[in-house]
């Protein structure tokens, strides 16, 4: 609770903060805007020479990239600026969210909050709301409410992705690049359907890092698709069980990472 | 004589100076090979479908994944070159001190780039690429004059794409805030450049618009010297026709922020 009002209050700040420049605010909000939506460009400019990408039509990929970008979104904003940590341990200014009276991770987190990563989770929602309304869906009382838990259990998901991703830079300090490939590259890959992948990438991204859950699985039932690496049928409701278990490690590590921390003393 | 030694030496600190971070670049492979195990996959997909597609070949498509994600942080196509630090140079007013400085501004900042870009080579585009030339079937020139003549096309498209950040940055002598300059930038620079899908696979006169564009020289070019899809020297001459253009540009930019120069005492 403590690290909630302190989340709430910094987050504040940084809003009021930003809104001293809202011309820039506006600017930098249209360029994240702009910025996710050359990723549906892309995929665009590929369904201008083909019908169908990996056994996906345009509308059921569209499906798959708006889930992928509002989970993704909803992370970015709530603690995006996790990828900071490295460069707070670097020049020694952690130390000065260490002797605050709130948690760190709600410091971390809160750290340079940026209302213009907006922009993502409203691209993301268009997309998905163009999908929903193009895509050929049978739907069931349980497809309907496989959405909501599908968007809120995936932006769960890759909160913990973005948090332990923070905890490796603990011990890896310059290694920021490296959350990117889990959190942007995680977002890219799930724009695209399971089956363009190779086997052994999908397996990783299912049993190690569950990025799957995240829309992957629980799409393929909304779908009618095959699910990938034959799951069985239930496997579409666990988002919300793998969620959890993804924030209990990403706990474990964030707390082990914070054990290792030295000052620079600097 | 004297001069070009002053640039030969300040390149040679850009690159050192990229050179000391090593762990920041070992994260960088990891995350350029990471986003080219992402986009391969895709593209292949994608010539599955439409084998030959904008005249390549899968093998030949695989290949421009590789090169593109080698070239990414050489070329600084999505930022993160000078010109972040010219801009924050010119808002805190440092830029007075560069001025006064026995050496040209333009060139000075152009050497250090080019050492930049050399190091990002050799450090983070060579590893990628071979981990694509091992792992994935690519279509490589056995003749050395093409591997030359690529490279050649490179070093133009470094100095077309610091002709075009030159211009972001000095744009801060007006707005002062140039993050959002900076985000159209590359923006701009990731869609035209082929960063996101080969310009030869763009739809109708849309490709031929990007083709023409100076974009074209940081990405397409150099690929399709590699790949062996455009005679070498008409590459370069169209390359050099924009470096030279840009540059000219940035002077004349310059000379005009530079009378805008008011040095704020204390």
């Amino acid at each position: 609770m403590d690290g909630l009002r302190a989340y709430r209050m910094i987050t504040a700040m940084w809003i009021r903060s930003t809104m001293a420049y809202r011309a820039s605010f506006v600017m930098t909000t249209i360029g994240n805007f702009a910025a996710t939506a050359l990723d549906f460009v892309a995929i665009l400019l590929m369904f201008s020479r083909v019908d169908a990408l990996g056994g996906y039509t345009l509308p059921q990929i569209a499906f798959l990239y708006g889930v992928s970008g509002v989970a993704f979104g909803l992370a970015d904003l709530a603690i995006g600026s996790m990828d900071r940590l490295g460069r707070r341990v670097r020049d020694g200014t952690l130390d000065t969210l260490l002797v605050r009276p709130a948690p760190v991770l709600a410091q971390v987190a809160a750290d340079r909050f940026g209302l213009r990563r907006l922009g993502r989770v409203v691209q993301g929602a268009l997309v998905l709301g163009w999908a929903l309304l193009t895509v050929d869906i049978d739907w069931t009382p349980l497809k309907v409410l496989l959405m909501p838990m599908m968007l809120l259990s995936g932006a769960v998901i890759f909160c913990a992705v973005f948090v332990g991703g923070a905890a490796f830079q603990f011990v890896a300090q310059d290694a920021s690049e490296v959350q990117n490939a889990f959190t942007y590259g995680g977002t890219t890959l799930l724009q695209y359907p399971p089956t363009v992948f190779g086997r052994e990438l999908v397996r990783g991204v299912t049993f190690v890092l569950p990025l799957a859950f995240v829309n992957w699985v629980p799409a393929s039932h909304v779908l009618g698709q095959p699910y990938p690496l034959d799951l069985p049928e239930w496997a579409a409701f666990a988002p919300p069980l793998v969620a959890v278990a993804c924030c209990a490690l990403a706990g474990l590590a964030w707390r082990a990472g914070l054990r290792t921390y030295r000052s620079t003393g600097s | 004589m004297g001069t070009g030694r002053l640039y030969v030496a300040v390149a040679v600190g850009g690159f050192r100076r990229y050179a000391t971070y090593r762990v920041a670049t070992a994260a960088g492979v990891f995350t350029n090979t990471v986003f080219g195990l992402i986009l391969v996959y895709t593209y292949i997909a994608l010539w599955e479908e439409r084998p030959h597609l904008g005249g390549y070949d899968q093998a030949q498509a695989v290949t421009y994944v590789w090169l593109g994600q080698a070239l990414l942080s050489t070329l600084s196509i999505g930022g993160g070159g000078f010109e972040d630090e010219l801009m924050e140079r010119i808002r805190t007013g440092d830029v007075a001190v560069d001025l006064y400085r026995p050496a040209d501004l333009q060139l000075w900042w152009l050497a250090a780039d080019l050492g930049r870009a050399l190091f990002q080579l050799l450090g983070r585009g060579v590893l990628p690429f071979a981990f694509g030339a091992v792992f994935f079937e690519v279509a490589l020139p056995s003749d050395p004059v093409t591997w030359a003549a690529c490279l050649f096309a490179v070093l133009l498209g470094m100095v077309v794409s610091f002709g075009l950040r030159y211009l972001v940055a000095l744009s801060a002598f007006w707005l002062m805030d140039g993050a959002g300059v900076s985000q159209m930038a590359w923006l701009a620079a990731f869609f035209c450049s082929g960063m996101l899908l080969p310009l030869n696979v763009f739809p109708g006169l849309l490709g031929e618009v990007v083709r023409a564009l100076p974009w074209s020289s940081l990405l397409q070019a150099p690929a399709d010297v590699l790949l062996g899809q455009a005679d070498p020297l008409g590459t370069f001459a169209f390359q050099a026709a924009w470096a030279v253009a840009l540059l000219a540009a940035g002077r004349l930019v310059q000379s005009a922020a530079t009378r805008r120069v008011v040095v704020q005492g204390g």
